[in-house]
């Protein structure tokens, strides 16, 4: 009897270890009328950002206001608003601030464009310096072998030159026997 | 030349980038935009504080400049700046207020004890009027124009600062010319 008792006793601390508390945090039960439905509300209540609680989203964050922007995603979500509609209903009352995948318009630019823009300028740059080291170790390579042509060329003109001078003292040498 | 080039462009960007970033230091991350700015107040139609028969509604705002202060017992902050707005009712400014989320006996015990600054107070408990505004915390103040567009949001609590800074030229650029505000406001 006392061991089935500190037996269910040690399952309730077991048990307590896997309740997070994040788990608690978030304890508002929607029904939703389709799966369709709930899978869009996790979508949903992820991209939209909590606007007290600032770098979590509503999903995750346990402010009032966050929770109040739940239960409206909830609500028109359950009446048949699309996606869209809903964020732009958020966006409308809070911000652009609340969307975490903003709008594309010129404020917002430098945020979607910028990065791709540095990281094109950073190839161009690694291409064009490719290029210049490239070239540069061409012409280095040409000029030793000019280098060589030339010095090889030296050689032979050098050596043409000894064998003339040999076979002109051959033929003085024999004039002097004679 | 070239080689210049390719040393300066990188340069460049990083003075532009550090410019843009350097604007931005300074600036407090929890004061949002106000997405109403220049829009009508939302429609809405919620009972009065004190007075559980009388029903209010956007057009409680037409005819005169107001200040629409959101507040609640449950906020300390609000409990500092409420003999600030005391002073602002009695130099002759309208303000409406707007009770957040609270509980209506609370609101009236509160009001009961350190005086009541508001022309009318709407009773909001669920914050349907503060969602429609995109209210994310109190103490929060609107200045509504006579047509009932919202102009500007202070988030936080009005103090000197504040008001004579921002909120009392506001008031002054959106009344009709016919209409000063009292002189006593300026003497002080």
């Amino acid at each position: 009897m006392k061991i089935q008792k500190n037996g269910r006793v040690f399952f309730f601390l077991i048990a307590l270890v896997f309740t997070s508390s994040t788990l608690l945090a978030n304890i508002d039960l929607y029904e939703f009328s389709s799966e369709a439905n709930q899978a869009r509300y996790k979508e949903l209540t992820k991209e939209l950002r909590c606007p007290k609680c600032q770098n979590q989203d509503i999903a995750d964050s346990n402010a009032p206001i966050a929770e109040d922007m739940r239960r409206e995603v909830h609500r028109l979500l359950e009446a048949g608003q699309d996606d869209r509609t809903i964020v732009s209903f958020m966006v409308d009352r809070f911000g652009e601030f609340v969307s975490y995948k903003p709008k594309v318009k010129p404020a917002t630019y430098l945020l979607w464009y910028g990065p791709w823009a540095l990281l094109i300028l950073g190839i161009v740059i690694i291409v064009f310096m490719a290029g210049r080291r490239a070239s540069k170790q061409n012409t280095e390579t040409s000029d030793e072998f000019t280098q060589e042509v030339k010095e090889k060329q030296d050689k032979a003109e050098q050596s043409a030159l000894l064998d003339q001078h040999e076979q002109v003292e051959k033929l003085l040498s024999r004039f002097k026997d004679d | 030349m070239n080689k210049r080039l390719v040393f300066l462009t990188p340069l460049a960007i990083a003075l532009g980038l550090g410019l843009i970033l350097f604007t931005a230091i300074g600036k407090d991350p929890t004061k949002l935009e106000t997405a109403r700015l220049n829009d009508p107040i939302p429609a809405f139609n919620l009972k009065s504080l004190a007075d559980k028969s009388k029903e209010f509604s956007e057009k409680d705002f037409i005819g005169k400049v107001s200040l629409l202060n959101v507040w609640a017992t449950w906020c300390p902050s609000c409990r500092v700046e409420h003999g600030y707005l005391n002073t602002l009712a009695d130099q002759g400014i309208r303000i409406i207020g707007l009770n957040y989320k609270d509980e209506r006996e609370a609101a009236l015990t509160w009001l009961k004890n350190l005086g009541n600054p508001y022309e009318l107070t709407i009773y909001d408990p669920h914050g349907k009027l503060g969602f429609d505004l995109g209210v994310y915390g109190a103490p929060e103040t609107y200045l509504v124009d006579q047509y009932g567009v919202v102009r500007y949001r202070h988030v936080g609590i009005i103090d000197d600062k504040i008001w004579n800074g921002t909120l009392k030229p506001l008031i002054e650029k959106y009344s009709p010319s016919t209409v000063k505000i009292q002189p006593k406001l300026q003497a002080k």
